[in-house]
């Protein structure tokens, strides 16, 4: 990582920190560096930063955060914070040709790293998280050793709602809830149903 | 002893001050120390006992920091002091509005609370304004807010939200700044010493809010229970008694006679420990008993706010009675 990456991720870092306080709060698992999917709501594009800022400066470095390519990779900036600074796995919305749109995201489970990980695919408004897409259960299948991590992301759209470009200070906290594991046999929808509850259930403790 | 105080400079009296005041603080902690070593000796029998030391625990580190910041503040010249009290607003209004029910429509609003009217109050402290800092906020702020909340075109409990983002200024931004802006104060004849001030109410308040915790936890039938479990008459009346005593003790230190001592101190503490109760019922109403919960809070705040919250309803009182008493 070169100097202008470590100093904007310290810069980035101490922003957030003084915006939103990021703290993590760890109720179902201890941090722990072992090969882990977060997995969490996702209402504004200040999420990626949080969940990153919310994790232990050694967790952080081995967690890649998932960022859409249609949308962090529009400008040099983008590109250049999300690839530099948070070391993010890039993904396709939208399938193209004969592409595996998890690809990307196997090589790097496949290589060691931890991901973050927004299973709505896209932002959400309302109170509730949208219905989980499947990649989050065909990673899980592929790779049963990942521990999969639910996380309830706390306030964060009150800090940038949508159209707004300057951000206002309000706490925001991460909660990491119990693992959740891919039972044998388990059916594609019943696995999402229950992961977004899982993630649901951490919005109350 | 007298004439060697007279001796001295304002700068080494107030040396001599935050010497005497961290000797203090150590003591204290001493005391707690071995207080926490004969409870852990007597074993863990009686679980209130425990948790009413936390109490303890919980004031003297309060006592510890604001200390620490004065001192900071004071050494460092009154720049780095506004700046200081200027973050402090900055933390406890964070606090305030994470627990708000903000809307969309407010985004611009809070961002005018902020990064405008919370900057420009500290830069009127820090440019002897006097006048107009105290009004800024009421008058200036007051109007501003409502019309950037209406351009934000929503009219959901419109009411409510602007009462709770001016009440959060208003203690937060406006209380608080008030600290600071005691030093601008000018007696004729104590110049130079007008830090002495600040740490008079700090310490006069400080002393009545430990008192009432301390005499509180052994009285019952709360006042009003609904909105806080542990403020009783006898609890208050208690803690201005001690609050005016040290009022008066400290008189030496402040250019007040000692009745005019007595009257400053007891207008500070009443405001505080008012404000105090006042706060405890916001919290109740957003369904939470303190800001910070130990860090267990949602919001992960850490009770800043629980901290300092008599000081800011205690600040601005104070200030506008010394002013009027003495025609500055």
């Amino acid at each position: 990582m070169d100097w202008r990456a470590r100093l904007t991720g310290w810069l980035l870092l101490g922003l957030v920190r003084l915006l939103t306080g990021a703290q993590a709060r760890w109720h179902g698992c201890p941090p722990k560096a072992e090969q882990r999917i977060y997995f969490a709501n996702h209402q504004s594009h200040a999420d990626l930063v949080l969940i990153w800022a919310a994790l232990p400066q050694e967790l952080r470095s081995i967690t890649r955060p998932i960022a859409a390519r249609d949308y962090w990779t529009t400008s040099r900036l983008k590109r250049w914070i999300t690839s530099a600074v948070f070391n993010a796995v890039y993904v396709d919305r939208e399938r193209k040709g004969d592409e595996d749109p998890l690809q990307p995201l196997i090589d790097a489970l496949a290589s060691g790293d931890s991901l973050i990980l927004f299973p709505e695919g896209t932002r959400g408004f309302a109170e509730d998280p949208q219905p989980f897409k499947s990649g989050l259960y065909n990673l899980a299948r592929r790779f049963p050793d990942v521990v999969l991590v639910p996380a309830w992301i706390h306030n964060v759209q009150r800090v940038m709602p949508k159209g707004e470009v300057v951000p206002v200070p309000v706490l925001c906290s991460v909660t990491f809830g119990e693992p959740v594991r891919l039972e044998d046999g388990e059916e594609r929808s019943e696995f999402l149903v229950r992961a977004r509850q899982a993630v649901m259930a951490l919005r109350d403790v | 002893m007298r004439q060697f105080l007279r001796n001295l400079n304002p700068d080494e009296q107030v040396g001599l001050l935050f010497v005497l005041l961290f000797g203090l603080l150590a003591l204290a902690s001493l005391g707690g120390l071995l207080m926490s070593l004969r409870e852990r000796r007597q074993g863990e029998t009686d679980p209130g006992a425990s948790s009413r030391l936390q109490g303890y625990h919980q004031v003297l580190r309060n006592s510890w920091l604001m200390a620490l910041v004065f001192w900071i503040g004071w050494a460092a010249g009154p720049g780095v002091a506004n700046l200081l009290f200027g973050l402090v607003s900055f933390f406890i209004l964070r606090e305030f509005i994470s627990l708000s029910p903000t809307r969309r429509g407010d985004h611009r609003s809070l961002l005018l609370v902020f990064f405008a009217v919370l900057p420009l109050q500290y830069v009127l402290v820090w440019q002897h304004r006097l006048d107009l800092l105290t009004v800024f906020i009421p008058v200036y702020a007051f109007l501003a807010l409502p019309v950037a909340s209406a351009l934000g075109n929503d009219p959901e409990r419109f009411l409510e939200r602007n009462a709770k983002l001016q009440w959060g200024v208003m203690v937060c931004v406006y209380g608080m700044s008030h600290v600071p802006a005691l030093m601008l104060l000018e007696f004729p004849g104590f110049v130079g010493k007008s830090a002495f001030l600040v740490f008079y109410l700090v310490v006069v308040v400080q002393t009545c809010m430990l008192v009432q915790h301390l005499v509180n936890r052994r009285l019952s039938k709360p006042v009003a229970p609904q909105i806080s479990l542990a403020f009783h008459w006898k609890g208050l009346g208690a803690g201005l008694l001690a609050g005016g005593l040290t009022g008066v003790l400290l008189t030496g230190i402040t250019p007040f006679n000692p009745g005019r001592g007595l009257g400053m101190a007891l207008i500070a503490c009443a405001a505080g420990s008012l404000g105090h109760l006042v706060m405890k019922g916001i919290k109740r109403d957003r369904g939470v008993t303190h800001w910070g919960l130990g860090g267990r809070a949602v919001t992960g705040a850490s009770g800043l706010l629980d901290r300092v919250d008599a000081l800011c309803f205690a600040a601005p009182v104070f200030f506008h009675s010394v002013r009027w008493t003495f025609d500055l």
